[in-house]
């Protein structure tokens, strides 16, 4: 068995999973878990509203906090947005989610892929430099630049391998499918589960301070 | 004694020019990535060069390899330069049948000892009786051909990595030859069938030179086998500009698209066709509008679906990852449920 069907066959397919297990017992472990109703009186009649609008108005920093996280604000929104795109608008990854799912949909021109994977790439460098830069402010552990290293590795293979650079084509292929099943195992148990919580954790905020009559 | 015809002799008889020739020399020298000045040494060598004694064995083989050699559609310097060394044994081609072939096999390997050439197509099944000649298994007269051999080129995916025979189940337990020869050099010349020209321009070096060409990590010449299709192909401005033909008879099919979706395997193979390209250049696999199946490569019979795109997962469908999202569910709502009840027990015991 070569490397490449090693990772494309069980590697792969193992990771995956893990990444599903993994999702579902986090967030069922979590949710199922739920703290008991507080018996006191709203103080706003439209609190469970106002709640769940803090899902869309916290994707943005409050004005008073702008000048301060502008940074790393709009890198984290090219890095999600263009990292979001490469993973679902280019063929061969296309490709792979129809041979899993069976669903299809017109992918991106592949230099466009490019240009959106290296933008994907600089940002997430700009932000672990403001991590470096600023250790007071984030308390940086281990585990932060684990995730990062294990975020960044898909997307410098899977540059690498299109550009046909570094190893052999089919060996660099390889390298990016198996970093990406690192990724998968690795995404339930770490920060990264953040895909799924941040809905939660902004929801849950939004709620309580609403219940209190908290403007937020 | 009698006159032995040189290479030189062969080529004249059949018409073929010094101009021809020395063309295909200085081809051959140059896609060898030889010096400038080994094209005239190697037509001179060639054309002096008495018949060399070399042996074919053909195995589990479709004989698709000495197809593509000898049914070129014109005679070439490629088919002349293979019948010139191909008399001393050859089950399809030679004259001599039954145990006057297999006594000229012997004769050549006893009175040419260290220095004929074993080339074998096909591979060798390890149930040997699945395949034998003469009553001979594949695998014993493998092992006896090549104990006096120089070297053995394996031309063909069959004799390098196994090929089709190999391919799951593998009813016969085949495997390559390089699996039962260990101690002479042994060139893979991979393709199904391989480039007339790159079985050609290895046993041409050999013959002038004295010595194989540089391999790759597969045991294939790197002058043939150095380049990526993908890398080569002139479909490729079509693969970054996002064209696609979706199926053969779409309009990307007609305005010439990549056909990476359509199970090209050009990505992952390594071979000279798509610039070499087949009889006499005019056309591969890929502009003829088919793509890619990889051949030049181990276990391309078993690397996915003639159809199915490199970038598949090879996994079968998804009810192993349905099954893990249910475990998964279990198991969080369990410990869930495991630690509000142990909460509830803390509880009561604080308010006891």
């Amino acid at each position: 068995m070569s490397l490449l069907e090693f990772a494309r066959g069980p590697a792969i397919h193992a990771s995956l999973i893990i990444l599903v297990a993994g999702i579902f017992l986090r967030l069922l472990g979590v949710l199922v878990l739920t703290r008991g109703a507080d018996l006191s009186r709203p103080r706003d009649a439209f609190g469970n509203f106002k709640g769940y609008r803090t899902v869309f108005s916290r994707a943005w920093p409050s004005s008073e906090f702008t000048t301060t996280t502008i940074y790393q604000t709009v890198m984290a929104y090219v890095f999600h947005i263009s990292t979001l795109l490469v993973v679902v608008a280019i063929v061969p990854h296309i490709e792979f989610i129809t041979s899993l799912t069976g669903l299809s949909w017109p992918g991106l021109p592949n230099f466009i892929g490019v240009a959106l994977g290296t933008i994907a790439l600089a940002s997430l460098i700009a932000l672990i430099l403001r991590r470096l830069s600023n250790p007071a402010v984030y308390n940086s552990t281990l585990g932060d630049y684990v995730t990062w290293i294990i975020v960044a590795l898909p997307l410098l293979t899977g540059l690498m391998a299109f550009a046909h650079v570094g190893l052999r084509y089919e060996t660099m292929l390889a390298l990016h499918i198996l970093s990406a099943a690192l990724l998968f195992a690795y995404m339930p148990f770490s920060k990264l589960m953040h895909a799924f919580w941040f809905i939660f954790s902004r929801a849950q905020s939004g709620l309580a301070y609403a219940h209190k009559g908290v403007r937020i | 004694m009698a006159y032995e015809a040189t290479f030189g002799d062969v080529l004249r008889s059949q018409g073929v020019s010094r101009r021809a020739f020395l063309k295909f020399c200085s081809t051959t020298a140059s896609l060898l990535a030889l010096p400038a000045g080994t094209a005239t040494a190697m037509a001179e060598a060639l054309s002096e060069t008495r018949r060399p004694s070399v042996i074919w064995l053909s195995f589990q083989e479709c004989t698709g390899c000495t197809e593509a050699l000898t049914r070129s559609h014109a005679p070439t310097i490629e088919n002349l330069m293979f019948n010139f060394i191909s008399l001393d044994y050859h089950h399809t081609l030679q004259a001599a049948a039954g145990e006057a072939a297999e006594h000229a096999r012997e004769e050549a390997e006893r009175e040419n000892a260290g220095k004929y050439l074993v080339l074998v197509d096909g591979s060798v099944p390890m149930l040997e009786y699945c395949s034998t000649v003469a009553g001979i298994s594949n695998k014993a007269m493998l092992e006896d051909a090549c104990t006096n051999a120089a070297a053995v080129i394996n031309i063909g995916t069959c004799s390098a990595y196994g090929g089709i025979p190999v391919a799951k189940p593998n009813p016969t337990q085949a495997v390559p030859v390089g699996h039962i020869i260990k101690d002479k050099p042994i060139v893979n010349v991979p393709g199904c069938p391989p480039m007339p020209l790159a079985i050609t321009g290895v046993i041409a070096q050999y013959l002038t030179l004295g010595k194989l060409p540089e391999l790759d990590h597969l045991g294939r010449p790197v002058a043939f086998f150095g380049e990526n299709i993908h890398d080569r192909c002139y479909r490729r401005p079509f693969y970054d500009r996002g064209q696609f033909a979706e199926t053969f008879d779409d309009e990307g099919a007609r305005k010439g698209w990549c056909l990476y979706k359509l199970g090209c395997k050009a990505p992952v193979t390594y071979n000279a066709c798509a610039h070499l390209k087949w009889n006499n250049g005019v056309s591969f696999p890929i502009q003829s509008g088919h793509g890619c199946l990889g051949c030049s490569e181990p276990g391309f019979w078993d690397m996915g679906g003639v159809y199915e795109s490199v970038a598949t997962g090879k996994f079968g469908d998804g009810t192993r990852l349905g099954a893990a999202a249910l475990a998964g569910a279990a198991l969080g709502a369990g410990a869930a449920v495991l630690a509000r009840r142990k909460k509830a027990h803390v509880h009561e015991e604080d308010a006891g």
